[in-house]
């Protein structure tokens, strides 16, 4: 009965028929009539005549991309800045499975990859720190810190395991990352919490791989290959933004890269492949600024937007002018009278846009150099509705707890999360000890799905459907016992620790505004990446802060002191000991005085008997 | 390192220690959390109230309530797994104002630099040990004292290591190292190098014991010298008390110490901002750390700074000590044994005829026990009656109660007989004290393993009792020799040493009410931070004690 509740839920969750994600795909046949709908809210823009050139370009060649920046300012004073870059690939290898030869936009690599491992969909994530939803909100695309990679294969795929082994390997080449420490003891198969995004309803979870790396570091060599898979690389465009130097130099830095098929129109009558490049920067203004609390394109990226990517069918961007509607707390320069209403993450949110593609927009100095100078405090922030922490509990090395805290802060509405736990077998749970409380309250799961590990073989996998009371902390605890490692198995640096992927927490939090669910009409990037299905409700996954976990280690350097003793001793004793074996003694004969040498020497010349 | 070079920080720092210096009641909670969030940090509080088993009278306080704040700050890009912390103890007193007021003008400090991989939490204490103790059971989510705490909001991983602060005035001539925790615990040695290489680096006197490092080893007053800090050490780890906030943290795996700053009568003063330069220096430090501090001791003793005596030395001494007891429980076993000997071949391992029976050797045993278990209860259980019947406080009524139970156990030897039946034999005492030697030794080997300190100053005064006594000294004499050589008698003489060696003497009253706080202390410290010297003295040692003092009149 549990599982019909979760797969019910499961639907909910994302089910992804055709008519939730034909939406996306609507850019791709960028009609005029689309356009003319899109500008509708911004009816006072003068441009609608250029994107229509642009999209009009786009009609004519199979394949499409659009680019978009989203920076929004934080209540705490950061600024958080969203690219997203979508390809668009007309092809359908999808149901034909036929080769494929011809690349435009597509990156050639990716494709290849595509059509050797027969995937349906593949969502890879770098992260180099922890989104603080306390302070930032909810992100728009969310990503749990390190790596993480999850894969949809197709239904004729017959060796899963062989293909996903290989496309880990691959796709470390790619992205320069150490995909290649996926292996069986850091991949799941969740049954419930991911399901795909894009078109097509596969529910056997078989096909679908998940793994996290939670130590991978995120740096420049990550980033060089997920620009090149851009199509104007980063010689145009919003690319040239993406100084590393400066991406890096941040309070959080996220690269994503998520393909699914979608619907090319809406009738859904042919897929196309859908190519999403995120990144997501917060940048510390406190720290970079002097206390200053003032931030303009070129503070942020040292560079200012010139030109938009001239394969863009679409280039914009967009502030969040939410909080600012008479401009009382910030001054917002060059100043736009575009604005776009979007609900995004069950907020309605108001934003000025810059169109790339349009020559009014950058001026008479030809360069786009947005400027936001704070006036005042900003407000509190609403308390996000869902958010997640995670801990360890207890001391020693022998055992502990693992706590995680899930809060609802919706005031009176309950509402189910999925919690989805994956703990690497060194870290022995101990599932009779798990207790869910809420409101110091027993809160039974209607729905849990636990695999066992297995030692050094595979992980533990804990899926469990947990509904949470409103305005309530509820807490999962389960105990664990930290395993003795075999001496090869350490890591280089044992006494660091070992890491503990996040958990991963999905739910469809009751919206205060109603979501946008007609598809039909654009919207922007940045608010159609979760397929919306109903209008009351929205999709969020929350990742929960990794752990670090110290495991009884031996002293590593004591092996090494006993074998140089060992060495010593043997070597000085085996050497006295074979020398005195294999020696042979002689009695050496005196070396004979002088006079008797001579006196041989005559007797030998008689030939008489030495003396 | 620009710490406080642009005169607006200093301004803003010495702004805030004004503030700090202006009188207030309790510690200004709200203020704190102003200031702290003004800083850019996570700000939590934590609050906490813990009802003590009988009055602190040394911190006059009984029932006690307190709260903890803690601002985290941030590091960028880390997922939160790793964190260090920065302690000040705050107290109504104001007495350790300045070391708050550092760490607010670190916090500010540190936010504005970007080189942070591990999250740095400031944390302010109320109460000292009993609020450090509430804000790591509660950042741990244990509860091991029976503490009464609200659970914590905002963490930040494993902490690598913690450095706690307390000064007294805005001066000071010498840092002080601290590095005793609870139980004995020491960290990691490399944490005591690292403060010592910076305090050279900067040029601040750093002490150890409160003592300066002398040039000259080679002199006998240089190796004195080093013998009195090193004795103090010894005595500061055999007493298992936290003698400084860190040294709770140290149950936690955590490297944590204590810097308390000393302002005597020098010439040189050095003032915050070089503090202040030695503490973002050890943090940068420790932030770097790729792995917890684990490539140096974890047991040593320190005749100074830059000098340690490694567990490789000092063991050997205590284990000849050792031996000692295992030796004459050979001779006792073979004196045993001789006997069964003389009677013919195979029939040695059956007990000789006039083998004493189990009874008469394990009365003593459970009796002595017992008068342990009433040395460890009854103080604390006891102390209502006590201040009914008697003019005393309650902390006097505990401790004097402790003290009677003792001097009863020495009444033990004439009462345990009754429950023998008949004579104690020669073969009995020989069987007792078998038992007890074993039982000593196998203590003092666990004790000296776990703080090397007090199973040391145990066996020293223990040895001697346990090797010699048997029941054909002469009574009186011996007899005395036996209760001077007692647990109690020992740490006695350690107020006095302890007194004498950080250059405090004291006369014998003022010595006697020493060693009753100390008493009470001892178990104060029991109860609030799970110190195990107490129960180990009541459970364990004394009973041992009491086995051999029942040889000494066995009959």
């Amino acid at each position: 009965m549990a599982a019909v509740g979760v797969f019910a839920l499961a639907a909910l969750v994302l089910s992804c028929k055709c008519d939730s994600v034909e939406k996306p795909s609507d850019a791709t046949g960028a009609g005029t009539g689309s356009e003319a709908e899109r500008s509708g809210p911004a009816a006072a823009s003068a441009g609608s005549e250029a994107p229509g050139g642009g999209a009009g370009a786009a009609v004519s060649l199979p394949d499409s991309c659009e680019e978009e920046l989203l920076i929004r300012p934080l209540h705490s004073g950061d600024i958080y800045a969203s690219f997203q870059f979508r390809t668009l690939w007309d092809t359908d290898f999808l149901h034909q499975g036929k080769k494929v030869s011809h690349y435009r936009l597509f990156p050639k690599s990716l494709g290849q990859v595509l059509s050797k491992f027969s995937v349906r969909e593949l969502h890879i994530s770098f992260t180099q720190g922890y989104w603080r939803t306390m302070q930032w909100g909810q992100p728009i695309v969310p990503s749990p810190p390190g790596a993480e990679l999850w894969v949809w294969f197709h239904n004729t795929v017959a060796d899963v395991d062989g293909n996903w082994k290989e496309l880990t390997n691959v796709l470390s080449g790619i992205f320069c990352a150490s995909l290649n420490f996926i292996d069986s003891t850091n991949t799941v198969q969740p049954s419930a919490s991911f399901k795909p995004l894009g078109l097509g309803n596969a529910t056997d979870h078989r096909f679908l791989r998940y793994a996290t790396l939670p130590r991978e570091i995120v740096c420049t060599e990550n980033l060089t290959p997920w620009k090149k898979l851009l199509p104007c690389g980063s010689k145009a465009g919003l690319a040239v933004l993406m100084k590393s130097e400066k991406l890096f130099h941040s309070s959080f830095h996220s690269q994503a890269v998520h393909i699914r098929p979608v619907c090319k129109d809406w009738q859904c009558s042919s897929t196309a492949w859908e190519l999403r490049q995120t990144l997501n920067v917060v940048f510390d203004l406190y720290t970079s600024g002097q206390g200053k609390k003032e931030w303009s394109l070129f503070k942020m990226f040292s560079r200012t937007l010139t030109e938009a990517c001239p394969l863009a069918s679409s280039s914009k961007v967009y502030v969040d002018v939410t909080d600012n509607p008479e401009g009382e707390l910030f001054d917002l320069s060059p100043a736009t009278s575009v604005l776009n209403t979007a609900v995004v993450l069950g907020d309605r949110r108001t934003y000025s846009v810059y169109d790339l593609t349009q020559k009014e927009t950058f001026g008479q100095l030809r360069s786009l150099n947005l400027v936001l100078r704070w006036k005042g405090e900003s407000g509190d922030m609403l308390r996000p509705l869902l958010h997640a922490e995670r801990y360890v509990a207890g001391f020693g090395l022998q055992t502990g707890e693992i706590h995680t805290l899930i809060y609802n802060n919706h005031p009176y509405r309950a509402f189910p999360v999925l919690l989805l736990d994956s703990v690497p077998w060194y870290l022995r749970l101990y599932i009779h000890t798990l207790t869910v409380t809420s409101k110091t309250r027993e809160n039974k799961p209607s729905y849990i799905h636990y695999q066992p590990s297995k030692d050094r073989l595979r992980p533990h996998l804990l899926e469990m459907l947990v509904q949470l009371p409103p305005h309530s902390v509820t807490e999962v605890t389960v105990q664990f016992e930290r395993a003795l490692l075999k001496w090869t198995e350490y890591t280089p640096d044992p006494n660091h620790g070992f890491y503990v992927g996040s958990s991963v927490i999905s739910a469809l939090v009751p919206s205060v505004v109603a979501m946008d669910t007609n598809n039909t009409q654009e919207r922007p990037l940045f608010s159609s990446f979760f397929p919306t299905k109903e209008e009351s409700s929205y999709f969020v996954r929350v990742y929960t802060e990794p752990l670090l976990v110290n495991l009884p280690t031996p002293d590593f350097s004591m092996p090494y002191n006993v074998i140089c003793l060992t060495c010593t001793v043997v070597a000085v004793g085996y050497g006295s000991f074979y020398n005195l074996l294999t020696r042979t003694f002689q009695v050496e004969e005196p070396s004979q005085p002088l006079a008797k040498r001579l006196a041989n020497v005559i007797r030998r010349i008689r030939g008489v008997p030495l003396l | 390192m620009g710490l406080l070079s642009d005169p607006n920080r200093r301004k803003a720092l010495t702004s805030l220690l004004t503030r700090l210096n202006t009188p207030i009641w309790g510690m200004p909670v709200e203020w704190l959390v102003k200031t702290m969030q003004a800083r850019g940090l996570e700000v939590f509080t934590q609050s906490f109230t813990r009802t003590l088993p009988f009055p602190d009278e040394n911190k006059e306080r009984y029932m006690v309530r307190g709260t903890n704040i803690y601002g985290i700050l941030r590091a960028p890009r880390a997922p939160r797994t790793e964190a260090l912390v920065l302690s000040a103890p705050c107290s109504p007193d104001n007495s350790n104002n300045q070391a708050v007021g550092l760490l607010l003008g670190l916090a500010q400090y540190f936010r504005s630099q970007i080189y942070w991989a591990k999250d740095i939490i400031f944390l302010v204490n109320e109460h000292d040990l009993i609020g450090m103790q509430a804000w790591l059971e509660g950042y741990h989510h244990t509860n091991i004292t029976g503490m009464d705490y609200t659970p914590l909001q905002g963490r930040a991983g494993s902490i690598q290591a913690a450095l706690s602060l307390e000064l007294s005035s805005d001066v000071i001539t010498s840092l002080d190292l601290v590095l005793e925790g609870l139980n004995g615990q020491l960290p990691n040695l490399d944490l005591a190098n690292l403060f010592h290489a910076f305090c050279q680096k900067i040029g601040v006197l750093c002490t150890i014991q409160g003592k300066l490092q002398r040039g000259d080893w080679d002199t006998a007053e240089g190796y004195t010298h080093a013998v009195q800090t090193m004795m103090l050490m010894v005595l500061k780890q055999a007493s298992g008390r936290p003698w400084g906030d860190h040294g709770l943290f140290l149950r936690y795996h955590i490297e944590a110490a204590s810097v308390r700053g000393i302002n005597s009568f020098r010439q040189y003063k050095t003032d915050a901002t070089t503090i202040g330069r030695l503490l973002e220096g050890m943090f940068r430090k420790l932030n770097n750390l790729l792995e917890r501090l684990h490539q140096s001791y974890f047991f040593y003793l320190m005749p100074s700074l830059t000098h340690f005596v490694s567990i490789g030395y000092y063991m050997p001494a205590f284990g000849l000590l050792a031996t000692i007891l295992l030796l004459r429980a050979l001779d006792l076993w073979v004196q045993l044994g001789t006997p069964a000997q003389v009677t013919e071949d195979g029939a040695g391992e059956v007990e000789p005829p006039s083998s004493p029976g189990v009874l008469s050797v394990l009365t003593p045993v459970v009796i002595s026990h017992l008068t342990g278990v009433a040395l460890y209860t009854l103080p604390v259980l006891s102390q209502e009656t006590a201040v009914e019947h008697f003019p005393v406080s309650e902390t006097e009524a505990v401790v004097l109660t402790a003290i009677a139970i003792y001097t009863a156990g020495l009444a033990l030897p004439h009462n345990t007989h009754r429950f023998i039946s008949g004579e104690g034999t020669e073969q009995g005492w020989r069987v007792l004290k078998l038992v007890a030697l074993l039982y000593l030794a196998v203590l003092l080997g666990c004790t000296a393993l776990i703080n090397f300190s007090l199973g040391f100053i145990l066996a020293i005064t223990l040895v001697p009792a346990a090797a010699c006594v048997t029941p054909h000294m002469p009574k009186a004499l011996t007899a005395l020799a036996m209760v001077l050589l007692s647990p109690g008698c020992t740490l006695l003489y350690c107020v006095f040493i302890f007194q004498e060696l950080q250059e405090a003497p004291v006369t014998l009253p003022e010595g006697w009410m020493l060693f009753l706080s100390v008493i009470s202390q001892g178990i104060l410290d029991h109860s609030l931070y799970g110190s195990l010297v107490y129960p180990l003295l009541a459970l364990l040692i004394y009973p041992c004690w009491l086995l051999l003092w029942n040889i000494l009149f066995w009959k």
